[in-house]
């Protein structure tokens, strides 16, 4: 198990590698000069442009950018964006707030999806079945944006019951209506896969047997059904929880969260090469360890599986 | 009975989920509500892309800042008109060589006082090449600046400025420049205390400055999220704090912008986002604004072009602009929020004039377009395989509209193959335009620095000027520009200037479309919201109810 451990961390370097390397690349090939972007409308002069030019060492070929770039990091110096500020400030700025808005939506989308899904899954064909699978039906074919902006509207615009918009301290509360636009669609495919899953489990044998041996119908449901029937659910919520660390662009742009998502965006734009590709590698490395999470997990709800 | 259970549950969560977001509202309603002077306005604002020193503030966000916490020679009215703040005189006799003396007693709001230096040392460090000022331009005017900013350059000072004592400094220019005045009220002539030259970094996080508002605390500025002002007691000047104290929260967008300020949640708003300009107005009634501004919109179709050069490209030039219907589209698309242009400049500014000698160019005239046309084919034959394209970003603003309303305009008056570009970022439209790599014409707005008919001229459309995407040169024209600046008043430097854009009508180097006009709105708890020349509104006025 410690030796299967340490082997993912070490496959964490390629992926590290090979990703920044990728993105980078990307970046550099992007149109348009980035100087043009700090000037503006208005343009600078060609010595300003060669001043910018060197201090974000944007006079030297891809390679020798690339390995700065790497040296940078290694000595754990991620440099500056374009606004001549620390790079890992910015991060530890925004992802508290990004990482708040993820979990939430994450436990929100996690109970309820799975609440709903195993109440639907055993009463399969019945009312609740069926208007919940036309509901989740809805909100996968709605765009986010559409939701977003129609809860917005409804519950901070029109019913005033909580800020349109979320402050700088993100709290608690404010977070709550972002959250739950987040967490619907995904609510919506957890609802599903554990419905169909539970159908699955319920008609197996070992089920059978343990209705037969005696055990109570409570028993039965959490321990035997609704415990062996959570590995695709969990493996789609690892998935999503790094999706959701990665900052939902749409979703922080509508409620003005100061969250990863929006702090990438604005880098793309202004085509702040080292702000991108410091925020996507960290991303990255957020998704390796939460897909390592749900490895781990396999082996506690399925104790069939083994690593080696 | 199921059916009764299931509904029992999703109200439970239902009530659970709403009680919870329920106490969200209670919580934040306090901060807006105070008397009538002591209320902290909160505005909106977008994050400053530079260290807020004046020198390295190119663009709004970081403009709107610098304005209110330091205090120029002169500010700017909400006509435009300039007025003394930290000068007590400016005075030239030939418009070449200034001597600038300053009030007493004024200070930074860390007790240094200022003086000949604060200004001098300020703009020094603007122009010297080692520092990589973006506003660095600002300056060119001042003998000497050739050499502190040329590439490379060593050079700290520039030979034209010198101080004669504490309260006194004299400007000598390269050449004389009549309007030159007009400028000392623009974020880069702002004095500097010398802390900030000792630390540009750390003052840029946390500025001092000399002007009506000062930063709340160390650390007011909170990255992305919000810049919180308060009114600094010893300043003393026509742009006096009139409320408590200026929050600016920052917005990613317009549109989420707009919810806040219809639920009361944000004060003012300074652009109403494009898909709410249709209903702005039923939202928010007596709270709404349409204001003109000092800026334009405007259509560069460059010389280099084979099928736009010489007396072919003019008569095509005009064929385009009078092809275009800018009544209906600023009618239509903008439902009233932009002016038809009629020349090359803004109507705010003084001098403007909107009958200009070959305004009648910038008319809706399809049956002469179609004439002009028809006039080029016979200097030289348009070439089918490099049909016109408009150029404009996609990223920022919203061209896309109007473009597709162009185009449909040209299309249908001149039957020629037109198309609108989008280029996906801005930074990718400049760096054609720099590096002289257009393929076809690029859309252009310009917002005015300083309230000059010449800050819409000189700086777009003279030989050589850093903005002149066209590559338009007519040493006429460059003489007219120079003898304007050279004139002994303003009077008549405008007449001059005008006398230039007769010139610039001929040739239409850019196409002007239509002038910009600021929407904008505010929150039932403000009064006395105005905006000024610029567009921006006039923070300092604004007081609570």
């Amino acid at each position: 198990m410690a030796w299967y451990i340490v082997r993912r961390f070490l496959q964490l370097i390629p992926v590290f590698l090979g990703a920044t390397l990728l993105v980078y690349f990307l970046v550099f090939s992007l149109p348009g000069d980035a100087t043009a972007a700090i000037c503006g409308e208005r343009g600078c002069t060609p010595a300003v442009i060669a001043g910018l030019r060197e201090q974000y060492n944007l006079d030297q070929p891809f390679w020798i950018q690339y390995l700065l770039y790497l040296k940078g990091v290694v000595t754990f110096d991620l440099g500056t964006n374009f606004s001549g500020r620390p790079i890992a400030t910015i991060i530890a700025e925004v992802f508290p707030t990004t990482a708040k808005l993820a979990i939430m939506a994450l436990v929100i989308e996690a109970v309820f999806g799975i609440a709903f899904g195993l109440i639907a899954g055993l009463r399969k064909g019945k009312l609740f079945d069926s208007s919940v699978l036309v509901l989740s039906l809805i909100v996968i074919a709605v765009p986010i944006f559409v939701l977003g902006f129609l809860m917005q509207f409804l519950i901070g615009v029109k019913l005033q019951w909580t800020n349109p918009t979320v402050s700088g301290d993100a709290t608690f509360t404010e977070l709550l209506l972002p959250a739950v636009v987040l967490g619907l669609v995904s609510f919506a495919y957890v609802l599903r896969l554990t419905r169909t899953s539970i159908i699955e489990n319920v008609n197996a044998d070992y089920v059978r047997t343990a209705t037969a041996k005696g055990l109570s119908r409570k028993r039965v449901v959490v321990v035997h059904v609704l415990r062996n029937s959570l590995i695709p659910v969990v493996t789609f919520l690892g998935a999503d929880l790094g999706a959701l660390m990665g900052g939902a662009i749409v979703t922080e742009g509508i409620f003005n969260v100061n969250g990863v998502g929006n702090t990438l965006y604005r880098a793309v734009l202004n085509g702040d090469g080292p702000m991108v590709v410091s925020i996507v590698t960290f991303l990255i490395l957020i998704f390796c360890l939460a897909n390592l999470l749900v490895d781990l997990l396999y082996a506690w709800l399925d104790p069939r599986i083994r690593y080696a | 009975m199921r059916f009764t259970r299931t509904s029992q549950m999703l109200s439970v969560a239902a009530i659970a989920v709403l009680s919870l977001s329920a106490c969200g509202g209670g919580s934040t309603e306090s901060s807006t509500e105070a008397g009538t002077t002591d209320a902290v306005i909160v505005v909106d604002g977008s994050e400053p892309q530079n260290p807020l020193i004046p020198t390295s503030t190119n663009e709004v966000g970081g403009g709107a800042i610098l304005d209110l916490i330091f205090a120029g020679l002169v500010s700017y009215d909400a006509d435009g008109k300039p007025q003394n703040e930290m000068a007590e005189s400016i005075e030239t006799e030939d418009a070449q060589n200034y001597t600038i003396t300053l009030k007493e007693g004024k200070t930074f709001t860390n007790g240094d006082p200022v003086t000949a230096s604060s200004f001098v040392d300020a703009w020094n460090y603007g122009a010297a090449a080692k520092n990589a000022q973006l506003s660095s331009y600002f300056f060119e005017s001042i003998e000497g600046y050739d050499e502190a900013s040329a590439e490379g350059s060593t050079v700290e000072t520039m030979s034209g400025l010198t101080v004669v004592d504490d309260r006194t400094f004299t400007v000598k220019l390269s050449q004389p420049e009549s309007d030159w005045p007009l400028r000392l009220g623009y974020s880069a002539f702002f004095p500097l205390p010398a802390a900030a030259l000792e630390d540009p970094a750390a003052f840029g996080e946390n500025p001092i400055g000399n002007g009506p508002y000062k930063f709340a605390s160390e650390g007011a500025w909170q990255h992305n999220q919000q810049i919180e002002l308060v009114p600094n007691e010893e300043y003393e000047g026509p742009q006096a704090a009139q409320n408590g104290g200026v929050t600016f929260k920052i917005y990613q967008n317009d549109t989420t912008a707009y919810q806040d300020l219809i639920s009361d949640n944000l004060d003012v708003l300074k652009t109403i986002p494009t898909s709410d300009i249709k209903n702005f107005k039923n939202d928010l009634g007596e709270r709404s604004i349409e204001s003109p501004y000092a800026g334009n919109q405007t259509i560069a179709v460059p010389y280099y072009l084979p099928n736009w050069e010489g007396e072919a490209g003019k008569l095509r030039r005009q064929a385009l602009s009078m092809a275009i219907n800018r009544d209906e589209i600023t009618e239509v698309i903008f439902n009233g929020g932009r002016e038809p242009a009629k020349d090359f400049t803004a109507p705010v500014l003084e001098g403007y004039s909107a009958d200009l000698p070959g305004s009648e160019n910038l008319e809706y005239n399809p049956e002469e377009a179609k004439k002009l046309w028809a006039d080029a084919e016979k200097i030289s034959p348009y070439d089918e395989s490099q049909p016109l394209t408009i150029g404009y970003n996609a990223d920022k603003g919203d061209h896309k509209t109007w473009v597709e309303a162009v185009v449909n305009n040209i299309k249908n008056n001149l039957g020629i193959e037109v198309e609108g570009k989008p280029y996906a970022t801005f930074k990718e439209a400049r760096t054609e335009a720099t590096e002289e790599t257009l393929t076809g014409a690029l859309r252009s707005g310009w917002q005015a620095d300083y309230p000059s008919l010449y800050n819409f001229l000189g700086p777009i459309y003279a030989t050589g000027a850093g903005s002149n995407d066209a590559r338009y040169s007519n040493p006429e024209f460059d003489q007219e520009l120079t003898d304007g600046l050279a004139a002994s008043s303003v009077e008549e430097g405008n007449e001059a200037m005008n006398k230039a854009q007769e010139q610039l009508l001929e040739d239409l180097p850019a196409i002007p479309l239509w002038y910009q006009v600021a929407q904008g709105g505010w929150s039932n708890n403000v009064d006395n919201v105005e905006f000024g020349w610029n567009g921006v509104p006039l923070y300092y006025a604004i007081t609570g109810k």
